[in-house]
């Protein structure tokens, strides 16, 4: 899949999933249609920026569902101290547990988690060199912002863009910490499908071939790229990269799952 | 076990025999995949079994068909928890691909255009479990699902049902593929939820 030595060995996870019983310390509304979950997980080991976990809610007879979620920040237990997890839950109408977490999880619930999953969508500091192309389609965001402040954590160097497609300023997940990130270790670029902050130079639209083109690293500079959103936004995005010259191995994608 | 999630009571509850455990039935068909979609003609296509002694058994797209496709409809179900039931697919039994194939190794290697790799037991493989399969609901499997031609293997979790299914390779180890190698199990199996470990 990807050309680099890396993942042409044998690659184990540093970390081995396992299950964990979760509190849950904050909720924040994340957007008009999304919530930010902050959990006390006390057994918590951590997690490499951009992987995900299985969120498993128990009714009391028993019957349980589970779904996938991508971590937007973890830090691992230390003595005396309990693990913490940040996930941000975008409501699917229709949905079974997107709209339980967004509308009626309370602080002090409790809810188990298994994890941390994924060792492929990834970023690992002094991983590579290679600077980093990031791009995000809506809640797809989620796991790009865990490798922005990451790199911005761990004082990396290597280069990092993130663009961002977004259908209102309203809609933008982690603004605040988008914001205080974006600088010299992190160049943002925000794009607005509907409608924009007044005074925006590009005004509103979705991203074509040549506006993608212009603002995305060039192909020349081998970037590592990371692409999470919609199927159809990912589909058309990873296209895009390989018309204009990115190696497929280059190119690691995620996607919403298919369950809400 | 006794532990619940507050408020908690669950709304779709389709219990259903052959929903395996952590499960949901969905309608549509979500897509996973770690990178792009390669995009193969069937004219450009071919299908290769590679034994021990390097010999190389090879299929066009024609020869493949000519086979015999088959009517399979099956369950499947992805690690990521979703699952379809009563799917219908066509595809070429891997009892046929594997006929004349000899070899002493136990163990195959799944390779797709675009580099992807997923390890499963010969046995596996056999006896009406797996199929090259070239349609599902009715139509050519569209690219973004494995087409022209993806693995079928129902009886695991679907991440071994490698998409743009290449060929395989025997082997005499079971060395993990692709997403093994990223902490997904080494066999997969949904009924014991063999998803990672």
């Amino acid at each position: 899949m990807s050309t680099e030595p890396a993942a042409s060995a044998l690659v184990r996870p540093r970390i081995r999933p396992a299950w964990h019983v979760a509190t849950v310390a904050e909720t924040l509304r994340e957007t008009p249609t999304a919530v930010r979950l902050v959990l006390d997980v006390p057994t918590w080991p951590g997690s490499e920026a951009g992987a995900h976990l299985d969120l498993r809610l128990t009714a009391p007879d028993g019957y349980q569902a589970s779904r996938s979620y991508s971590i937007a920040a973890s830090t691992p237990a230390a003595p005396g101290e309990p693990g913490r997890v940040v996930l941000a839950v975008d409501e699917v109408p229709d949905g079974e547990v997107s709209p339980f977490l967004v509308r009626d999880v309370r602080p002090g619930d409790q809810l188990e988690l298994h994890g941390p999953l994924g060792a492929f969508f990834v970023w690992r500091p002094g991983q590579s060199t290679r600077p980093v192309q990031l791009v995000a389609g809506g809640s797809g965001v989620v796991p790009l912002y865990a490798m922005a402040a990451s790199h911005a954590a761990a004082g990396d160097e290597t280069p990092f863009r993130l663009l961002y497609s977004v259908r209102t300023p309203d809609d933008v997940y982690f603004a605040d910490e988008l914001a205080a990130l974006a600088g010299p270790t992190l160049g943002l670029d925000l794009v607005y499908t509907r409608r924009a902050p007044e005074g925006t130079a590009d005004g509103v639209g979705r991203l074509t071939r040549e506006s993608f083109a212009a603002r995305v690293l060039p192909a020349a500079e081998r970037p590592r790229v990371y692409v999470c959103g919609s199927t159809g936004f990912v589909e058309t995005v990873a296209g895009w990269l390989q018309e204009l010259g990115h190696a497929a191995g280059d190119i690691h994608t995620e996607r919403f799952g298919g369950l809400t | 076990m006794s532990f619940a999630t507050r408020g908690f009571a669950g709304r779709r509850r389709e219990r259903d025999d052959r929903l395996p455990p952590g499960q949901t039935l969905v309608q549509d068909w979500p897509v996973l995949s770690a990178g792009p979609t390669p995009q193969i003609d069937t004219g450009d296509w071919e299908l290769t079994v590679r034994d021990e002694t390097g010999t190389e058994h090879r299929w066009s797209w024609d020869e493949l068909l000519a086979l015999g496709v088959e009517d399979v409809t099956v369950d499947i179900h992805c690690v990521t928890h979703w699952s379809r039931l009563g799917m219908e697919w066509r595809g070429v039994s891997l009892d046929k691909v594997f006929e004349n194939v000899e070899s002493e190794h136990e163990f195959v290697m799944a390779h797709s255009y675009g580099g992807y790799t997923t390890n499963v037991p010969l046995e596996d493989l056999l006896d009406g479990r797996a199929w090259v399969a070239v349609e599902a609901d009715g139509a050519p499997l569209h690219p973004e699902h494995g087409g022209p031609a993806r693995l079928l293997v129902p009886h695991l979790y679907f991440w071994k049902s490698a998409k743009w299914l290449r060929g395989f390779t025997m082997m005499p180890d079971n060395e993990p593929g692709f997403w093994e190698q990223y902490g997904y199990h080494i066999y997969g199996d949904p009924w014991k939820e063999e998803r990672y470990w």
